[in-house]
Parts: C-alpha cells; structure tokens; sequence
C-alpha cells in the first residue's frame, strides 16, 4: 500500500488515509523525499485527520521526514493531529519538537506560503 | 477475573496492524472513550513491535476483564503480550525513557506504562517475555 502524494503548484499535499503499517510509513517517507526532488517543491503539508494513532515508530518516522526535506530545503508542516493522538503522544512522552503543525490543511498551506515570503 | 479471550499471531508487521485493530474493536465494545481507544491501540502496537523486533514472533491476547469496586462491576481491558524470544536481560534498564537497542525512540515500554493502569512484566533471559497490562474502565 502507498499514500498518495498529490503536486499543487509549489507544494506537495498528503492526506494519510490508509492504515500505516511500518513498511507503508518508510516507503511513504522515500516517496515524499522523492517526489520533493523531482519537482523542486518548496513546501510539505501532510494532514493526519485520518489517523487514529501515532505510536513510538510512526513518530520517529514522520519526525524523520521533516527533517529529511528540510535538508532538502522543503518546509514541512503537519495538521490535522487528532485531539486523541495528541493526548496519547504527550502521555508516552514523545515531544515532536521542531516539528511545524496546524489545526488543518487550509492553516497549514497558510503558515507555509508565510515562511515562505519571510 | 478474564471474561472473553482472542489472540493474534505476531510474526510480520501485518500481525502488528491485526493486533492493535483488534484491541481498538474491543476497547471500543467494551465502552472506552476515543482518547482511551487510541492509549490501548498505542499499548498494543508499541508492544506487538517489541515482540517483532526482538523475539520474531509472539501473540498478542486481548480480554474484556472485571473487578468489583465500592461502586459495583468495574470492566476493562486486558492485553497480554507473550513471546518466547531472548527476554529482558535488564527489566530497570529498558524501562528508563530514552534506552533504545534498535535505534528507536526508546519510548516503548515506558510509554505503555503510563498508558495503561497496570503493568507487569515476566521475563527470563532465553526463555521469553510476557508482559500483562490492563485499562480500567472510568
């Protein structure tokens, strides 16, 4: 299984969608990584709405990808975090610092074309 | 007292998904709110990946359980992770936030820890790990 990385001008947008197995969530960060190389995006939203739990690997892995494209010299934001994720997370006492989110897709193309322009 | 009992194989990373799909089906029978849900799916997956990475195989076992309170019946869940893999060489060790063998976050177990309201492991070097945890029902 793959999640489906769509181009939207200079950014790329991801909504995951499907169960992340361990193997769905690292070709999913060689796919982003990819996909920033060959089109020279500026920009990453990946929206988590649909994701009902983030455990100590996915954590690492998204954390991963975020630094991963700003290296690239890609921003990075995330959204969408489940207010059950979010609790789950502090409670397991994983702290995705440095890691730009948002409440939602629209607030994370917003602070991204803002970096941006900075 | 365990009430119902249903075990998942875990031998690859699909077995990991099974499990915690599993106990995410049963915290919510069992009444759970949301927030709950997610802390039991998170036990279950840190847990089944612990059994992945370090014993190659195991299973994961899922029960509704009871206990009398002040305030009548008190349901739960309970998860038992089994394996017969190398075991825990240092209990102390592997529960300190941050200690990582696989290059992880070192947040496994003692995340589950506080996940969870019980917590207990069993474990003896070559002969494997077991590890019960259980979440009451607010």
């Amino acid at each position: 299984m793959r999640v489906p990385i769509l181009k939207l001008h200079q950014y790329l947008l991801i909504s995951v969608q499907v169960e992340l197995d361990d193997q769905t969530a690292l070709q999913f960060q060689e796919d982003l990584l990819s996909k920033i190389h060959v089109e020279g995006s500026l920009g990453v939203v990946i929206d988590l709405t649909s994701v009902d739990m983030i455990d100590s690997f996915i954590a690492k892995v998204l954390g991963d990808v975020v630094d991963m494209s700003n290296l690239m010299g890609a921003k990075v934001v995330l959204t969408g975090i489940q207010p059950a994720v979010a609790i789950t997370l502090i409670d397991m006492g994983i702290k995705l610092d440095n890691v730009p989110t948002a409440l939602d897709l629209e607030q994370g193309l917003g602070k991204l074309q803002q970096e941006l322009e900075e | 007292m365990m009430k119902t009992q249903s075990c998942v194989e875990v031998k690859n990373e699909w077995g990991i998904v099974a499990a915690r799909q599993a106990g995410r089906s049963l915290s919510k029978e069992i009444g759970f709110g949301s927030v709950d849900q997610a802390r039991i799916t998170t036990a279950i997956s840190e847990l089944s990946r612990n059994i992945y990475l370090y014993a190659k195989r195991g299973e994961i076992c899922l029960g509704a359980v009871e206990r009398p309170t002040k305030m009548g019946m008190q349901k739960g869940i309970q998860i038992i992770a089994r394996d017969h893999g190398p075991g825990i060489p240092d209990i102390r060790q592997v529960m300190t936030d941050g200690f990582t063998t696989s290059g992880g976050m070192g947040a496994g177990l003692p995340g589950v820890k506080r996940l969870m309201d019980e917590f207990l492991i069993d474990s003896e070097t070559g002969e494997g790990t077991t590890i019960t945890t259980t979440k009451w029902l607010r």
